[in-house]
């Protein structure tokens, strides 16, 4: 019975010891993978200026980041859209008042297989395409084959995003292939000769094709002119107005710097 | 007196253990039932079995789980319709006709397969895999139900074929001695007497072999494609029942009826489990070789 007592004393001391480790000088951050890019190189560049603070980083979703505020399982929730009224009254009905930051802002570019010769779609046809209503490369002007559509998971910021922009809220065809990440969509865009998908400007590459919007290209300058038609801000929530490292590091990503370093990421400055 | 009451102290130690994992158990099923339940609040059972569109985050939104049950049925009939044939017929080859020195070889590995981690099956199927399938069938999509099927009956194969080794094995020799000395061939002793004796322990490795393939999660989130349609043919997108718990769970505001619909999936696939594993227990036991004369 002696030996139960010592082994439980030494694990739960251990526990303690654990969990103090990890709350004390540790900044936890959650959420959007739209909005990795930008907390990987932010937090890197934070935590090599200041040795004592660790900031633990990790993806999930705009949903996940905002609800791992509300539950206080992190300190900064991600999210690449703006929070919903139900999260706010779920938010409210816990006593938590998420305070949101804007960090960035990103355009979602409509994307193809580099072997499409379709370089500019307008809104509707996205639209329909994305209806399920044009199914042939052909009905807007490509070579003929079928269109696989590849859209986000529902409760992606990005797809929630698309939805209101491109969509007017109606819905995506059940015929749509659905990926869990920006990454996926590059994936299988990569590899399926007829696919459409949509990323953030950060996850373009030279492996896949950008498509211009009602003649409009998808990048930085037409973001910030407002001329580009779907593009967002790109939000950091906290739980109540930040304080300590939290505020310190919010500071750092709208500094200067910071912003310098969001540029490097992918995204769109905000200055 | 010591020693009996350090017998009663181990006694009671195992029963704890044992009492532990069970009420463990039992309370995630408990919780699994309580949050899955409150959807019924919101849409009928018909409704969430039968209806046709899974629109979770819609306003208002459709919880109709049909096609998602649908991929999953079809998922792992294509898959026990690969990997049954391969998984058996490997066992009967190493139990009855490979010398003991490539059974040796050979088992070990199979037995290996079975210890690769999904997400690396998921991945092959994602990035080898899909792209193979295009060209070769010169279809849309790589990302399919077949690509899943394929890749799940990679994960049940090992478990169908051990299983089914070591019920093939045990058949009593005498019966197979007996065959022969009857002037059966060794194809005959093995379709007319091994297999029908250890009939009962291949059925329980095939169930347990797809009972794996239905609930594998990583896989079908990889290699499915996840589109909530039904199904027409065979190299159509789908998204079976655990890829939509994976994939919407991290993001289904807490309580929500997204969140309770998500449990009620999770209610449906722990039916779907039960009901294998009854199914495996049943036939065992029903079909169980008694003796040698019950043949």
């Amino acid at each position: 019975m002696n030996r139960f007592k010592i082994v439980l004393t030494a694990l739960i001391s251990f526990a303690v010891m654990a969990s103090s480790q990890v709350f004390a000088g540790d900044l936890v951050i959650k959420g959007s993978t739209t909005i990795l890019p930008i907390a990987q190189k932010t937090a890197e560049a934070y935590m090599a200026e200041h040795p004592d603070v660790k900031i633990s980083l990790s993806g999930g979703g705009s949903g996940n980041g905002i609800k791992a505020i509300v539950d206080g399982t992190a300190d900064i929730g991600n999210a690449s859209r703006f929070i919903k009224p139900k999260e706010v009254d779920l938010a409210h009905s816990k006593g938590v008042y998420p305070v949101p930051f804007r960090v960035a802002l990103d355009a979602i570019v409509p994307v193809v297989n580099k072997n499409n010769k379709i370089t500019d779609l307008s809104m509707s046809q996205l639209k329909n395409i994305y209806l399920g209503k044009i199914k042939n490369w052909k009905e807007v002007g490509g070579t003929e084959g079928k269109i696989v559509v590849i859209s986000r998971d529902s409760s992606s910021g990005t797809f929630g995003v698309w939805k209101e922009l491109v969509m007017k809220k109606a819905r995506v065809t059940p015929r749509a292939l659905t990926v869990p990440s920006n990454g996926g969509i590059v994936q299988a865009v990569t590899t399926t000769p007829g696919a459409i998908g949509y990323v953030g400007l950060g996850y373009l590459n030279q492996e896949i094709k950008t498509v211009n919007v009602d003649g409009v290209k998808g990048n930085e300058e037409n973001t910030l002119n407002g001329s580009f038609p779907i593009s967002r801000g790109l939000f950091m929530f906290t739980k109540g107005w930040p304080k300590g490292d939290t505020m310190a590091f919010l500071s750092f990503i709208l500094s200067k710097k910071g912003q310098q370093l969001v540029k490097e990421a992918g995204s769109i400055p905000l200055f | 007196m010591k020693r009996q009451s350090i017998d009663k102290g181990v006694h009671s130690l195992f029963l704890a253990i044992a009492l532990f994992s069970i009420i463990f158990l039992s309370l995630i099923m408990l919780f699994l039932f309580k949050e899955g339940i409150p959807i019924f609040d919101f849409i009928t059972v018909k409704d969430f079995l039968f209806g046709q569109y899974w629109y979770p985050t819609d306003d208002p939104a459709d919880f109709g789980i049909f096609p998602l049950i649908l991929g999953s049925i079809y998922v792992t009939i294509v898959s026990g319709l690969i990997a049954i044939p391969l998984g058996v017929m490997t066992a009967v080859y190493l139990a009855e006709i490979a010398t003991p020195r490539v059974a040796e070889i050979v088992k070990p590995i199979v037995e290996l397969m079975a210890s690769m981690p999904s997400v690396i099956i998921g991945f092959f199927g994602m990035v080898v895999v899909a792209p193979f399938l295009q060209q070769v069938f010169n279809i849309p999509v790589g990302l399919n139900m077949f690509n899943a099927s394929l890749m799940l009956a990679f994960m049940a194969i090992p478990t169908i074929c051990s299983l089914c080794e070591d019920a093939i094995f045990s058949v009593p020799t005498a019966l197979k001695e007996a065959s022969f000395a009857l002037g059966a061939t060794h194809l005959e002793t093995i379709v007319k007497v091994v297999i029908p004796a250890s009939l009962s322990g291949i059925c329980t490795a095939v169930i347990l072999g797809l009972s794996r393939a239905i609930g594998e999660t990583m896989v079908v989130l990889m290699a499915a494609g996840g589109a909530a349609m039904i199904p027409m043919s065979i190299f159509d997108p789908v998204r079976p029942l655990p890829a939509s718990i994976a994939a919407e769970m991290a993001e289904a505001p807490f309580r929500s009826e997204h969140y309770h619909a998500l449990f009620a999936i999770g209610i449906v696939l722990f039916v779907f489990t039960f009901l294998f594993n009854i199914l495996a227990d049943y036939i065992s036991y029903r079909f169980r070789q008694t003796g040698e004369a019950s043949l």
